[in-house]
């Protein structure tokens, strides 16, 4: 047997107990060619060379990590924001399309598939794609596709197809239904570019990889500024987790470093209108991976809730599912009311309006000071509070324009 | 020896297996609607068992779990149905369905049931030959049940081969690498049936998605043992009032 550790799966895929590929034969080839080539055109100097330079030109790493003054004051500790958002295209989402059009173009694949629930990742695939000058088509559940008309427009503008999702839910989770079924109907010519550390084996680990260089850059950015590369906490929010994976992955075996994850609990985690999965989801198989699926007794898969439609999925990474089952991560949750009070929090304190997304790991803030100590559905042990001294590093995964119809709304409320 | 190996030892050639959904068209409908498919003559039934998120199927088939689902379907509600049927349906029947749901019930749990009922065999396309061998493989054993591996075009024969050695009952031939359903360049699937017929596999072949009428059906039992047909029944049964009619004119029409 192969030793599994936080950061990497065993070679069948599985952190713990938790990942695999359970995949229908329709998918073996491609899976496998992914599988048995990924690791290999990945470390390919010539490859990290044109990732590296484009990581840099083009998405604009490394991205700062920002000492936030008036923040460390109001929750009383140091707090420094990696800033994600200021990244091309907005979020941190880039940093893994455009590792996968590299891998996708040494594949020989010409035909690039994607699926996007609130469209960043939608947005990151067509842009990779047209860097490339690749056919690109985006499968979107119906329902977000009225829900987010700008990015929409953005991905037709860029020359990608978006293709509505129209079984079951019309929402992410069955925009990722069709986009596998489309890779199932062309198994020789196209790549499937998934968002997220979801996803069969070796999903979840290449995702993992190409976001790790959020807390790579996080060592060195850190070392900087305070003299050691080590922080106390990292927060980000989790919904499938690429950006958690990618703030936490150069950390996941430095016992010292507090890694908590923040689920987004919508309108509470009991309210029925959740999307807290480690909270109330059951091992499971969803989407080609066992993990912690939001399901009903008898196992169909659930319609969860967020505000932020990037949180609304009713499964978390493997990765996520063993760093929560071994007590590795502290898992947090935030409502949708929480998320947008830190939002309007940090427009107000440090002059950056958030996505909705990262509004949730900033929410985290408020539960870990001493200062505020709001309570948390989820038991924090003492040791994980802030101290003064604490070097606490948010990931602010992406910004908030594309939020802003929902921030506009909150504001008329009050 | 189950019903599986009994009807290949009779039977080698035209063999139809035929694909309906439990709980469709409507909750109680399932019995029913394998009883008309035996009493119109097909030789094996493929029984699918809903789930909200149906990988390898298309949206027919999706469509009719959706409506299963929304008529309350369930692993437990089935087997409520199940027990007892063997008084009227003598014919092999395999389950068809995903891991999650499966999962939840207990997969143990499930496997004693479906014996018990009894079930053949089952075919889960989720569940990987790894995942097979080392967990779930030795209680479907346990229990007598036949296990079901797909192969398709894009299978390679070193591949092939050991799939075929996993599985019991018979061999389900993807007729081409795609979602249940969709139409399919026949000559292709003739190239890579008759290859799988000279490789002289350890199991039966059954031939399934894309089979529709008279002509696939034939095209494809040139080749191999037998087909599988879905996507057309369950549109056939769409907006039916009369099962056993409807029925007996589908099958009729492919058989004559």
């Amino acid at each position: 047997m192969t030793t599994t550790t936080y950061q990497q799966p065993n070679t069948h895929g599985y952190y713990g107990k938790f990942g695999g590929a359970f995949i229908p034969e329709m998918l073996h080839r491609n899976v496998e060619e992914l599988r048995s080539k990924y690791l290999d055109i990945i470390y390919d100097p010539a490859f990290q060379k044109e990732y590296k330079a484009l990581l840099h030109d083009y998405v604009g790493r490394p991205s700062p990590l920002y000492y936030a003054k008036r923040l460390s004051e109001q929750y009383g500790t140091q707090i420094y924001l990696k800033r994600e958002d200021l990244c091309h295209t907005g979020s941190h989402k880039l940093n893994n399309a455009l590792g996968q059009i590299l891998l996708a173009e040494r594949l020989g694949k010409k035909r690039i598939i994607a699926e996007t629930g609130a469209g960043q990742h939608g947005v990151a695939t067509a842009t990779v794609c047209a860097l490339k000058g690749v056919e690109c088509i985006v499968y979107m559940g119906e329902k977000d596709i009225e829900r987010q008309a700008p990015n929409v427009a953005r991905m037709k503008m860029l020359g990608a197809t978006v293709i509505p999702a129209v079984s079951g839910s019309k929402t992410l989770k069955d925009a990722t239904n069709e986009a596998i079924r489309d890779w199932i109907n062309n198994p020789v010519d196209t790549h499937y570019i998934i968002g997220s550390v979801v996803g069969p084996h070796p999903y979840p680990d290449m995702v993992a990889r190409f976001q790790s260089i959020i807390s790579e850059e996080i060592r060195w950015q850190l070392k900087e500024q305070t003299g050691s590369e080590l922080p106390s906490h990292v927060i980000a929010c989790v919904g499938g987790g690429s950006n958690a994976a990618g703030a936490f992955y150069h950390f996941l075996e430095e016992p010292g470093v507090q890694l908590v994850a923040v689920e987004a609990s919508g309108h509470g985690v009991h309210s029925g209108m959740s999307a807290a999965t480690t909270q109330l989801g059951k091992p499971g198989v969803l989407h080609g991976s066992k993990s912690l699926v939001m399901q009903t007794e008898d196992g169909q898969v659930v319609e969860p809730h967020s505000i932020s439609a990037g949180l609304d999925y009713p499964g978390i990474g493997p990765l996520h599912a063993n760093l929560y089952d071994s007590g590795r991560g502290l898992f947090l949750s935030a409502t949708d009311e929480d998320a947008l009070q830190a939002a309007f929090n940090l427009a107000k304190k440090e002059g950056i309006i958030p996505a909705l997304e990262s509004s949730h790991a900033l929410a985290g803030l408020e539960m870990l000071s001493p200062v505020t100590a709001k309570k948390s559905e989820a038991p924090i042990p003492a040791k994980a509070m802030f101290t003064k001294e604490s070097t606490v590093v948010v990931c602010l995964s992406g910004r908030g324009d594309k939020d802003m119809a929902t921030y506009m709304k909150a504001m008329e409320g009050k | 020896m189950n019903r599986i190996q009994e009807l290949f030892k009779q039977k080698k050639n035209n063999i139809l297996n035929v694909y309906c959904t439990a709980g469709y068209p409507q909750l109680n409908s399932t019995v029913p609607v394998m009883k008309a498919l035996q009493d119109s003559g097909v030789d094996m039934i493929e029984l699918g068992m809903p789930y909200s998120d149906p990988l390898a199927d298309g949206p027919v088939i999706q469509a009719s779990s959706t409506q299963a689902l929304a008529n309350g379907m369930t692993i437990a509600t089935l087997f409520e149905q199940l027990r007892g049927f063997r008084q009227q349906i003598y014919v092999p029947v395999v389950l068809m369905g995903y891991m999650n749901p499966i999962l939840q019930y207990g997969f143990e749990r499930f496997c004693q049931d479906a014996a018990d009922m009894p079930i053949d065999g089952l075919i889960l396309p989720d569940l990987p030959e790894y995942e097979f061998e080392t967990e779930y493989g030795p209680i479907m054993q346990r229990y007598g049940l036949n296990f079901i591996f797909l192969v398709t075009p894009e299978t390679s024969e070193e591949r092939i081969r050991r799939l075929d050695s996993l599985s019991t009952g018979f061999l389900y031939a993807v007729s081409s690498s795609s979602t249940t359903g969709k139409d399919k360049d026949m000559n292709a699937v003739n190239n890579y049936l008759q290859k799988l017929q000279d490789m002289k596999l350890k199991n039966p072949v059954l031939v399934g998605f894309g089979i529709k009428d008279k002509a696939t059906f034939q095209q494809a039992c040139e080749h191999a043992n037998g087909a599988i047909i879905g996507t057309a029944f369950i549109k056939a049964l769409e907006n039916t009032s009369d099962i056993a009619g409807t029925t007996k004119k589908f099958i009729t029409d492919i058989k004559s």
